[in-house]
Formats: C-alpha cells, sequence, structure tokens
C-alpha cells in the first residue's frame, strides 16, 4: 500500500513530468491562459494517459518488441480522438477554447513515456497508479500554472472576477504579458527553481566543465 | 501447449517475433481503434452538430448586433428580423411552399443524387459541388430589400471556410463578414475569425463599375473599395476568403438571385 502511494505521490513533486522531466511544457504553454482551460486539458491528459497506461498494460505480453512504438502510439491517439469528441459533444465551449490541444496529448511525450518506460515492463495495477500519478503531477502544474495567469491577467478565477480591473472601476491593472506564451516558461522556470532550491537533490550536475574548475570542484 | 500443433495454431501462444504474430497484433490493433473512434464519432456526432448550429445562429445573431443602424433599421420596418426564404440558385427563383428551416444544405452538397457538380472553370473556391439549393436571409422594407445574409463556403489553406456575407441595399456592398466555421492554421490563418480583420470588410464593394466581380484581399496595403488587407503569414487563407466571395457572388453562385432582386425586387 505504501508503495502503490509513493508512485502517485513521488510525481507530484519529486518527479514531476514537468518541473523534473520538462515533458509536456508544450502544452502547459498553450493551455494555461485561464483555469478552466488548464482544469480541462489536465482532466483529458489524466483520462488518456491512466487508460493508455491501463490497456497497454493489459496486452504488454503480446506486443512484439519490433512494432511496440506503433501499437502504443495507435492505442494513445485512438484515446485521444475519442476524448476529443466527447468533448466536442458535451463541453463544446471548452473544447473550442483548447482547439488543437487536446489532439496535441498525443505527441505528449508525458504519455508515450510512461507507457514505454513503465506500463510496457508492469503489471496493470501499478501501470494505472503510475500514470494516474504523472497525470495528476502535469495538472498539479497546469493549475498552479493556469491560476497565475489568469488571477494575474485577468483577475479573475474560473471566470469570477477576483481582483476588480481599472477598466471596470477597481484599482487592477491586468498583466497583459500573463495572457501570452512567455508568461508561462517564466512561471514555469520559478516553479523549477523554486522546487530545485527546496531539494536540492534535484539539481542535475553540470555535464561539460572546464578541466582546470574540476579540481577546484 | 503440450501438444505442439494445437500451440501452432494458437495465436496468442506465438512467439513476439513470429512475423504472423507481429502483422496478426498490427492487424488487431487498428481494427479495434478504428471501430472505437468511427463509433465515437458517429455516435456523437447529432450531439456535435447541433453545437455547431448554436454556435452560427448566435454568430449570425452577433453580426446583425454589430451593423451600424440595424436597431433603427429593424424599427423602421417593423420587422421583428430576419426573412428565410429557399433560393433555387440556377434559376436565381426562390422556391415557394419549402421551409427553409428543413433544408439541409451541406447534406444536400455531400448527397450525389442532389448535389450540382461546378464546372472546374468556374470552382474559383475549389468546393467541386454544391447544393442546388441555399437558404437567404432578407430583411425586407417597402417590397425591397434592405439588407440580405448570404452563406457562403470555400476552401482556405487547409480547410472548408464558410462565412455569412451581409450585403446592403444595392446589394454590392458589404455590411459584414462572419467566419462561421474554419480550421485554418491556429494563429495564422485562424485569424480570419478575429473581430478585428472582419472589421476591416463593412463598406467593401464586391463588384466594380461595370458589374465585374473584383473584390480581393492582398497583401500589404490594401487600396480601394474592392480590396482587403491580407494577413500576414496567411496569404492562402486570404486568397480562399476572397476566391470564395467571388465564386458565390458569380453566376454560377448567388449571381442569378441577385440580378432577380435588382430587377425586380422580391
Amino acid at each position: 500500500m505504501a508503495n502503490a502511494l509513493t508512485r502517485i505521490v513521488s510525481p507530484l513533486i519529486d518527479q514531476n513530468p514537468v518541473t523534473r522531466q520538462i515533458l509536456g511544457v508544450c502544452s502547459a504553454l498553450a493551455v494555461t491562459t485561464s483555469l478552466d482551460t488548464a482544469l480541462m486539458m489536465s482532466l483529458a491528459l489524466t483520462t488518456v494517459i491512466c487508460l493508455a497506461s491501463a490497456i497497454i498494460s493489459l496486452i504488454r505480453h503480446h506486443i512484439p518488441h519490433v512494432i511496440r512504438l506503433i501499437v502504443q502510439i495507435t492505442i494513445i491517439a485512438s484515446l485521444v480522438i475519442v476524448i476529443d469528441e466527447l468533448m466536442r459533444a458535451f463541453a463544446f465551449e471548452l473544447s473550442r477554447a483548447l482547439s488543437v490541444f487536446v489532439g496535441l496529448i498525443v505527441t505528449n511525450c508525458l504519455v508515450l513515456g510512461r507507457a514505454e518506460a513503465f506500463a510496457m515492463r508492469n503489471p496493470v495495477r501499478p501501470s494505472v497508479l503510475d500514470a494516474l500519478g504523472n497525470g495528476l503531477g502535469y495538472s498539479l502544474i497546469l493549475i498552479v500554472v493556469g491560476s497565475i495567469r489568469e488571477l494575474l491577467g485577468q483577475g479573475s478565477l474560473l471566470g469570477v472576477t477576483l481582483l476588480t480591473p481599472v477598466e471596470d472601476g477597481g484599482w487592477f491593472q491586468p498583466l497583459g504579458l500573463m495572457q501570452l506564451a512567455p508568461a508561462a516558461f517564466f512561471i514555469i522556470g520559478l516553479l523549477i527553481w523554486a522546487i530545485r532550491s527546496a531539494r536540492a537533490d534535484q539539481v542535475e550536475p553540470a555535464q561539460y566543465q572546464l578541466a582546470g574548475d574540476r579540481g577546484r570542484g | 501447449m503440450a501438444d505442439p500443433t494445437l500451440s501452432r495454431w494458437r495465436f496468442l501462444s506465438r512467439n513476439n517475433d513470429d512475423p504472423v504474430k507481429i502483422v496478426g497484433v498490427a492487424s488487431l490493433t487498428a481494427v479495434t481503434c478504428a471501430v472505437l473512434v468511427a463509433s465515437a464519432a458517429t455516435l456523437l456526432e447529432p450531439r456535435q452538430q447541433a453545437h455547431l448550429e448554436a454556435e452560427r445562429a448566435a454568430r449570425m445573431a452577433a453580426m446583425l448586433d454589430t451593423l451600424p443602424g440595424m436597431g433603427e433599421l429593424l424599427a423602421e420596418t417593423g420587422a421583428d428580423g430576419l426573412t428565410t426564404y429557399l433560393v433555387d440558385l440556377a434559376s436565381g427563383q426562390i422556391v415557394p411552399d419549402m421551409a427553409a428551416a428543413d433544408y439541409d444544405a451541406n447534406a444536400a452538397a455531400n448527397d450525389p443524387e442532389t448535389a450540382v457538380a461546378i464546372p472546374a472553370s468556374q470552382d474559383l473556391a475549389r468546393l467541386r459541388q454544391r447544393a442546388p439549393l441555399a437558404p437567404v436571409h432578407i430583411l425586407e422594407r417597402d417590397g425591397g430589400v434592405a439588407l440580405i445574409v448570404l452563406p457562403v463556403s470555400g476552401t482556405g489553406y487547409q480547410s472548408r471556410i464558410e462565412a455569412l456575407l451581409a450585403l446592403e441595399a444595392d446589394l454590392n456592398t458589404v455590411a459584414a463578414l462572419t467566419i462561421t466555421a474554419q480550421g485554418e492554421t491556429a494563429g495564422l490563418g485562424s485569424r480570419i475569425e478575429d473581430p478585428d480583420w472582419q472589421a476591416l470588410w463593412p463598406g467593401r464593394e464586391l463588384a466594380d463599375a461595370s458589374g465585374q466581380i473584383v473584390i480581393d484581399v492582398v497583401r500589404g496595403q490594401a487600396s480601394g473599395p474592392h480590396q482587403v488587407d491580407g494577413i500576414s503569414g496567411a496569404t492562402r487563407t486570404g486568397h480562399g476568403v476572397a476566391d470564395m466571395l467571388r465564386y458565390w457572388m458569380g453566376p454560377h453562385g448567388f449571381g442569378p438571385f441577385l440580378d432577380q432582386l435588382r430587377d425586380g425586387g422580391l
């Protein structure tokens, strides 16, 4: 049980797919202009990654090694299309806001990464827990970034105005930059910095060092 | 497993490097996924279409709201909105006794029984075929046209573009253009949906003094009443929009109907 808990908890901060493994950054930039799109994307990705890991883990003994990546991608792509169709039928406005990015979950390294690295080698239960943990880790970053960007960029959260903008007679001057993609880079960068300051073991050793510097360490 | 002849026919117990197993697993995966995707798409289509339809209606209402003087026009004419007619595009006649609401132009354009082929030489919008009838929305005043809204469609850089074109009483000046559907490159061609770009359209004239349809979307600075600024990086999308309007205003599109309106009114 402790083991199962670790699988879910460890990707939240320690092995977070976005801040530690730097995966899925593209979509993290694109869909975090507001909290509701970030939540919807988190839900879509977590669903896809859990289902994909479950299915791939279930048939892992029968996936021929030479075509394993094609089989994995086919399964993931089909799930993504189904999720996309479901969203267009039941969450039309949000699917408009997310536009191509739901479809691009296919190319999110996170999903294929967990399938290839974990689900191909492990039974269904741990695979699903691992996928759920990674999905939640990704969601956590998206929700944090989405909240900061919507609050500072529009003065609202989930569309509810919290800081009344100057235009509507309030005091808050919305930061237009927060609605642009670079803001997500800054916030994710600051998050990585904060996490690595708190947990020094996450800092990678320098890959290339000048010979003279080595002695001084 | 004990019987070797039996295990040879047992597909799943084959070695994973066996060619039959490789092809078999690939085919099984493909077929299963195809069935899943196809059934999701088919089962959910009615719901999705309903959303798209609602969105189209909302955009039309939004477009009419943005038209200057629309409120006064409605008050003046005493009408509470637009009347929708079905037009036979070839003859330019209004089809009586047929409810426009029941007619599905998209379905009629795709159904080989009803679709009308567009001759290649006239197919500016690259549609290949269109429906024989089209709905038009007209605001009447004194038996004449005060405003007309025409549904148009065409081909952009990578997708089908659908739009509503509102014309003023002279049937030549654009009152508004609203893109209702497109799947152009996000951030480039898709900006034809931006209100800023669509705001460039009102006041443009489609045909010149001789009646030739000359409306165009140009690179750089537009000049004259027949040109609209294109979007940088979306040249072909801009051309797609211009070609779409040229086709639908032309002799194979709404041309005959508009001629009749000019000659004798409704």
